[in-house]
């Protein structure tokens, strides 16, 4: 019954993502990649997945770079046919997903914006996920003070803004924080979200987002020594929607170490293996590896059930990864750097 | 360079103690350049080796950068943008230095931090880690380029004024001293030419005061023996007077 009120909406688009879905790589496929010896091997394997002739207008010498537009550009472009047919509330749900990309926009404007770089040359370097109709204007502001209010505002990502900065602190914060802090409220929103859709979407939106949340943390906070960020202003770049939420968050404000972080995951099952099979020894996985698996795994699983919008972000962020280990795979190649060239985050 | 050109020099006493002189002053000279060459010489052979240690370094420093990039990248996404939007003001700067060999000024860099890290917080949310050890890859990258800088801006200055002092020392073995010498040569000779002249002069010059002398003897000894056999006057009409025409 649920699934044919899901189907009515959503069920093409859930039936298309899941196609989408079978085109993401194999472990197979990975071999192959990893045996080539140049970047023309490689274009040439592409060609037999998914990925078609995606790279067939592009003259040789073929640059890695290249390679990275093009896996994108075509990620963006489903990405796109979906959100186009989607209804309310996928279309919302899809619409959080971009807000991300949005948020590495703006702020990529904003530091553009406060060193007086021309606008229109920081638009193409844009991601195209998160791309929105006030971008343009942000050129129109010359000041902070006039960026805040002429141009955030009126952005999807506004009540993302109006909930952790204020106009002076465009000024004066360091814009790392900045992007945290909004990337924080946008996670806490996204989990909201998906809370109040409910039903499976919910449960399995809510791990991956608390996994996320949970992530950012630990990183934030391992990231954090021995840099002038105090640890008051570390705690509140910690998205409080993870399972660390509120016990665990406060155990690692006051962290002091590696070893402290360490000890804060123990309690929680999940995170202490991810920490016990890290390293930083070389040939070792590094602790962002290891939850790169993890996040795989999560996204993996998504695709285990059915109507619920958890594919569609799922869906997205495994193509990121595939994204990501072509051009590692790529990098490698190129630079025929292949000690570590199986050091990709398989997904299948 | 003609085998006989020599300087034009009168060839005197005086001349030849000038020559003299020089050609102490040139061979002196000679020495102290050939002396510089060598000094010159051997800075460069250590800056060569300097130069090739730091090729081959730099080479493997380089892959690394640009695979910790790779590395980065991996983790981090694409976050070159954001990099270059925070940039303001090189944060590696470089100062120049003189430094003295044999009276050659080679410049020699020495990059210096100017001021912290712009971005320290870039990755923070992800890749920290990547970003940190990149960072600390291209710095290294970036001191070798410097030092690389230094040791080629100073191999190029050397490789010239080695040239330079070599020809000099050339010129001074191969033209000037032997000009010299065979200036000195041609002056002893000219002396020597002058003194045999001056020797068959006296000789012969005593050669006629002998003759001479001789002949004077010879007439003294003949006037004495008619003085002798003629001691009466003489008959004025023994004399036989010519007859004198007008």
């Amino acid at each position: 019954m649920k699934g044919c009120i899901f189907n009515v909406d959503n069920g093409y688009l859930e039936g298309l993502c899941r196609g989408f879905k079978c085109g993401i790589l194999k472990q197979s496929d990975y071999l192959n990649l990893v045996q080539c010896e140049t970047l023309e091997d490689l274009k040439l394997h592409l060609q037999g997945t998914d990925y078609g002739t995606f790279l067939a207008n592009e003259p040789s010498p073929l640059a890695v770079s290249t390679i990275d537009d093009k896996l994108r550009e075509k990620l963006v472009i489903e990405f796109q046919h979906m959100r186009n047919h989607a209804v309310e509330p996928l279309s919302t749900f899809l619409d959080f997903i971009t807000y991300s990309y949005m948020i590495d926009n703006i702020i990529l404007l904003i530091t553009g914006t406060l060193h007086q770089r021309p606008i229109s040359e920081l638009i193409p370097k844009c991601h195209p996920l998160g791309s929105f109709e006030q971008m343009e204007a942000i050129h129109v502001a010359a000041t902070p003070a006039e960026l805040y209010n002429a141009v955030l505002v009126d952005t999807p990502l506004a009540p993302f803004f109006v909930d952790c900065i204020s106009e002076q602190d465009l000024d004066e914060m360091n814009i790392e924080i900045i992007r945290n802090t909004l990337y924080k409220s946008y996670l806490e929103a996204f989990y909201n979200f998906c809370k109040e859709i409910g039903g499976t979407t919910a449960d399995v939106m809510c791990e991956i987002l608390a996994f996320e949340a949970d992530r950012r943390a630990i990183i934030i906070t391992i990231n954090s020594f021995g840099t002038e960020l105090s640890k008051d202003d570390r705690a509140k770049l910690y998205p409080r929607c993870g399972r660390l939420n509120p016990d665990g968050l406060a155990s690692l404000a006051r962290a002091e170490d590696y070893e402290q972080v360490k000890a804060v995951a123990e309690y929680y099952a999940e995170y202490n293996k991810l920490f016990e099979g890290a390293g930083n020894n070389p040939g070792d996985k590094t602790l962002e590896d290891k939850f790169f698996e993890y996040e795989v795994k999560l996204n993996v699983h998504a695709f285990l059930q059915q109507f619920h919008f958890g594919v569609f972000y799922s869906y997205l962020k495994l193509k990121e990864q595939e994204t990501r280990n072509i051009v590692w795979i790529a990098e490698c190649v190129a630079q025929k750097h292949r000690a570590k060239i199986d050091n990709y985050i398989p997904i299948f | 360079m003609s085998g006989k050109d020599k300087l034009a020099i009168f060839p005197s006493r005086g001349a030849q103690m000038l020559m003299k002189a020089r050609l102490k002053g040139a061979q002196k000279g000679h020495s102290l350049l050939k002396k510089k060459a060598d000094a010159l010489q051997m800075r460069f052979r250590m800056i060569l080796h300097k130069i090739i240690e730091t090729k081959t370094l730099m080479g493997e420093v380089m892959k690394e950068a640009a695979f910790s990039l790779a590395e980065a990248k991996f983790t981090t996404g694409d976050f070159n943008q954001v990099v270059l939007q925070n940039v303001t003001k090189a944060q590696i700067k470089i100062k120049t230095k003189k430094d003295n060999v044999a009276g050659v000024t080679l410049p020699v860099f020495e990059s210096y931090q100017d001021g912290s890290d712009t971005y320290e917080l870039a990755g923070l949310a992800r890749g920290g880690q990547q970003l940190a050890k990149l960072k600390k890859n291209y710095q290294s990258a970036i001191k070798l380029l410097v030092e690389l800088a230094s040791l080629q801006t100073s191999f190029i200055t050397l490789d010239e004024v080695i040239k330079i002092t070599n020809r000099r020392v050339n010129a001074i073995e191969h033209v000037i001293i032997p000009r010299i010498e065979r200036t000195l040569a041609y002056i002893t000779s000219e002396l020597d030419e002058l003194e045999r002249e001056e020797f068959y002069r006296l000789k012969k010059i005593q050669d006629k005061k002998k003759a001479a002398k001789a002949i004077k003897e010879a007439f003294a000894a003949e006037n004495k023996l008619n003085e002798r056999n003629q001691q009466q006057p003489v008959n004025l009409l023994e004399e036989g007077d010519e007859d004198l025409l007008f």
